[in-house]
């Protein structure tokens, strides 16, 4: 393993800045870390050699002349969701094998502007609709730290590939928690920003209202800055807001003062492991002799948020994917009498078996004579589970708990009972249905895998999740290593 | 409530998603187990709570109605399965009943 491939932005930056190394070289060591270990971890579904060529000459040109920024020549993975012109894009989906967008993404624009050099496009659960990447058109990803286990989902190729050495930063999208629980379960730091922080143009979008592009990385900085690189308005998405992007804003101020909440809930959810359990109690503490001030917070709708959530995302999900119909773009059969045919076979053949059970989910959800069973009173409900992180926030400043409750799973231990897979979101999907920022960040280890710190925070402010994420990190001394492998 | 065969079959002609052999029992079984789990939202009063659709405060923004390019006819053809002088071909619509 090359130092290089072990590196924080902050550390590449300097040394790029110096001189002491080119892009080209930093890009280089990734390249050969991944030829090395990829076989093993598959994180990758292709490799972008024409981008990050080019990308990595125009880095050094750029940092010769003394211009460029603290992205400038960072190595970067994209989830296949995420368009980037000219690269196919397929979301992880056999029914948009070869789809090459003719546009690129607004979030990924921002850091090509940065100087970030894009090696490839990293594998997710098909449409994002998954826990452990195992549900993927193509295969599965593995954990870094345990090749047998699950680098969790869906967005487990972007979190494999940071924790493995092969990018310094990736980007993922986070639904339900598809972005934590991967960064949790993979030893890696992963955000979800808030609602309408970062421009959707460009993400083949799963639910609209619930779906949020953010950074994995090894450091809470690096996130930081790659988070501050994508934010701010957009006009290209009417939900992104133009608040002030001052996310990085008294990020080393520490957590003197500061209360942070503990919901009873989080710590008494199903299946919960007792090794997660403890690490997270012993997180807890450190932030505690760190000078905060620990409050017990109540979340008491908790049992109710996957309900909502899984009439929630299947029904937007459903509206969602019928623009997939054999016409447009992607998988299309055509050896059929009409048009109503077409769309049947190419959709059955094209859609996995997790994005065609959400598909039916979602439009019986919609169906006449159901809709306010079940999508009006999940709607009701997604208020009350908002109201009870308002009233908790008006008690602390942020609200800390595990992200994951259970360590990497072996893979195919939960494929063949889909609730089992959906209970792994637990603890992290409230934070979408509340539209709210969280971050995941590692403290410790349980059977020897990693165990994911969550920190969530009132919409708006990243800035505290954060703080309190880079406090941790600071007073633990726990950092996010890069993976042996094999 | 469990879903019943004939509602699988109402659902996925809705979904446009096509049956094959096994299915109608697969779904059946996967979806009234999920659906089991969600009936917990039945427990919950909500007769006086609004309805959540979008939780940030932003609210029907609009940009200035100027005209700009937009994809050309090549581009917007480039991933078509099936296209034929300049339009996107689909099967025959009208011998549909």
């Amino acid at each position: 393993m090359s130092e290089l491939t072990e590196l924080t932005i902050a550390e590449a930056a300097r040394l790029l800045r110096l001189h002491s190394i080119s892009a080209t070289e930093l890009v280089t060591a990734h390249v050969e870390r991944i030829d090395h270990v990829d076989h093993l971890v598959k994180a990758f579904l292709r490799f972008t050699p024409e981008l990050y060529e080019r990308q990595a000459d125009d880095a050094d040109e750029k940092l010769k002349r003394g211009e460029g920024g603290p992205l400038t020549g960072i190595p970067l993975a994209v989830k296949d969701v995420l368009c980037v012109k000219g690269v196919e894009t397929t979301a992880g989906s056999q029914i948009l094998r070869g789809f090459k967008p003719p546009y690129t993404s607004t979030a990924v624009a921002r850091l090509f502007e940065a100087g970030a050099v894009m090696l490839g496009v990293t594998n997710c659960d098909e449409f994002a609709m998954g826990s452990s990447t195992e549900n993927s058109g193509y295969f599965p990803t593995h954990n870094p730290w345990d090749l047998d286990r699950v680098p969790g989902g869906s967005s487990g190729g972007s979190a494999a590939a940071v924790a493995a050495g092969e990018a310094m930063i990736s980007l993922g999208t986070d639904t339900g928690g598809s972005i934590r629980q991967p960064a949790a379960v993979c030893g890696v730091v992963g955000m979800k920003p808030t609602y309408g922080r970062v421009s959707r143009y460009g993400l083949i979008a799963f639910a609209s209202s619930l779906d949020q592009i953010g950074p994995f990385a090894r450091s809470v900085e690096d996130a930081a800055l790659v988070l501050e690189a994508m934010a701010g308005h957009d006009p290209l998405d009417a939900t992104c807001s133009d608040r002030p992007n001052d996310v990085r804003r008294d990020f080393d101020k520490g957590v003197k003062g500061m209360r942070l909440g503990v919901p009873y809930e989080y710590t008494q959810v199903e299946g919960m492991e007792r090794g997660v359990k403890d690490a997270i109690d012993a997180a807890i503490k450190t932030l505690e002799q760190a000078g905060a001030e620990i409050v017990d917070v109540k979340l008491p709708h908790t049992d109710y948020g996957l309900a909502a959530y899984y009439i929630i995302a299947p029904a937007e999900c459903s509206s969602n994917l019928a623009r997939f119909d054999g016409v447009k773009y992607g998988l299309s059969v055509q050896d059929v009498d009409n048009i109503t045919e077409m769309y049947m076979r190419t959709r059955r053949q094209g859609f996995g078996t997790e994005v065609r059970r959400r598909i039916m989910l979602g439009t019986y959800a919609l169906s006449s004579g159901y809709y306010d069973a079940y999508y009006l009173k999940a709607q009701k409900v997604r208020t009350l589970i908002k109201r009870d992180f308002d009233d908790a926030f008006s008690k602390c400043d942020a609200i800390v708990s595990a992200t994951s409750p259970v360590v990497a799973f072996p893979i195919g231990s939960r494929t063949e009972d889909p609730l089992s897979m959906y209970l792994c979101d637990v603890l992290t999907l409230g934070g979408n249905l509340a539209g709210l920022p969280g971050i995941s960040l590692p403290c410790g280890t349980s059977q020897g895998l990693p165990v994911g710190l969550q920190v969530l925070a009132p919409q708006w402010r990243e800035d505290v999740a954060l703080r309190v994420a880079r406090a941790y990190e600071v007073a633990s001394g726990v950092k996010a290593e890069v993976a042996a492998v094999g | 409530m469990p879903l019943t065969r004939a509602q699988v079959r109402h659902v996925a002609q809705l979904a446009r998603i096509g049956l094959e052999p096994g299915d109608e029992e697969f779904y059946a079984e996967q979806l009234s187990g999920i659906l089991e789990h969600i009936d917990r939202l039945q427990e919950v009063d909500t007769d006086a709570i609004p309805p959540t659709a979008q939780v940030v405060e932003v609210t029907n923004p609009l940009r200035e109605d100027v005209p700009r390019p937009g994809l050309t006819q090549e581009e917007a053809l480039a991933n078509a399965p099936a296209a034929v002088n300049g339009f996107f071909r689909v099967p025959s619509i009208q011998e549909e009943a």
